[in-house]
């Protein structure tokens, strides 16, 4: 905890993403900052349990990044309920690795929709019912990757400089209403995105963290927190890693 | 007075008498990007609507806007 526990009363956020991993513990945190906050995923009735522990008027909306006219419910429902969005999290992300000559269309597809189109769609929503409450903060989850780059993550790291780009644009042009738009940039953060690598290629990825651990999901939502709230009030357009000084 | 005129003229901050069904996007300083969606606002309050992307961007004069509208059931 390190905001005061009503920096955030009042505020409405939406996190994407949010029953596992980086965006559960950013609905939590954000949640002990004292916002409402919606959280959202793909399977209808998986976040009704969640909501109810994380309190504070936490409730869940269910949408598919990827599918526009979900998308536009989900916000249609919040401004509905809610009348305004301080707070966006675009969290919601896929991480799939392939070699270039073995990155299919598909692949390409699915990863650019979900972790790039994605987040232009609930910008595009979400800065719409900011504009109404006369301002608001987006956090855009990017990755080391997007700015470093890695073997085996040219998609993938394409669709996160692809948020970073947007994140740039975004913020000059939201400023004037108040609107501020941010990134960060996660190194090797233990979720279930990495549970699944293979030992020997994990060992390698912890070895080359400077601070030698992984981050954990609740290093990034501090950080989130941090930028969605008034002490970041004049913060807008960065990148911003917490990467525990990863090197790859 | 017509809501829809109404709406506009208060929108791009100009008299109603400015207002025709004629009148289009981006062919008067007063209606540029940033009053056209000031206008989205306006529009949404008082209709209880939401609009979808592609109205947003097919608002493209006050007479398609009240096309647009009736398609929200929105008597305009
Ligand atoms: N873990 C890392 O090392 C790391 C590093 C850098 C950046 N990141 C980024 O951090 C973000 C969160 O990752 P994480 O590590 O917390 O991963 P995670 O545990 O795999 O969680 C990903 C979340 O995104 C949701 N999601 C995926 N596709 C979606 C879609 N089409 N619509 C709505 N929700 C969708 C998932 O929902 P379901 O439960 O429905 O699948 C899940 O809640 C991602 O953007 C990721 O790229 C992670």
């Amino acid at each position: 905890m390190m905001l005061r526990p009503d920096a955030l009363e009042g505020r409405i956020a939406l996190v994407t993403g949010a029953g596992r991993g980086i965006g559960l513990a950013t609905a939590k945190m954000l949640a002990e900052a004292g916002a409402t906050v919606w959280l959202n995923a793909r399977t209808v009735g998986s976040l009704e349990q969640t909501c109810a522990e994380i309190g504070n008027g936490a409730r869940a909306v269910y949408f598919d990044v990827t599918d526009p006219a979900a998308v536009r419910e989900g916000f249609v429902t919040i401004q509905k309920e809610c009348k305004k969005l301080d707070i966006l999290v675009n969290n919601a992300g896929i991480l799939r690795d392939a070699v270039i000559e073995m990155a299919s269309v598909e692949l390409m597809d699915d990863i650019w929709r979900t972790n790039l189109r994605g987040v232009l769609l609930c910008a595009q929503y979400g800065a719409r019912l900011m504009a109404r409450a006369g301002g608001g903060s987006i956090v855009n989850v990017a990755s080391y990757i997007g700015r470093f780059g890695n073997t085996g993550q040219a998609v993938y790291g394409a669709s996160k400089a692809g948020v970073i780009g947007a994140t740039l644009s975004l913020a000059k042009e939201l400023a004037a209403r108040q609107i501020r738009v941010n990134a960060v940039a996660p190194g090797v953060i233990d979720t279930d995105m990495i549970a699944d690598l293979p030992a020997d290629k994990r060992e390698k990825l912890l070895g080359s963290i400077g601070m030698g651990r992984p981050g954990t999901a609740e290093d990034v939502a501090k950080l989130i927190t941090f930028l969605a709230s008034d002490m970041a009030g004049y913060v807008t357009g960065q990148v911003v890693g917490v990467d525990g000084g990863l090197v790859i | 007075m017509d809501k829809l005129v109404e709406i506009v003229a208060k929108s791009l901050m100009l008299p109603a008498e400015k207002i025709t069904e004629e009148l289009k996007y981006n062919s008067i300083p007063e209606w540029d990007s940033v009053a056209h969606m000031a206008l989205v606002t306006e529009l949404e309050d008082a209709y209880g609507i939401m609009l979808e992307t592609d109205d947003i961007v097919g608002m493209s004069s006050v007479a398609k806007i009240r096309e647009i509208l009736s398609k929200y059931d929105a008597a305009a």
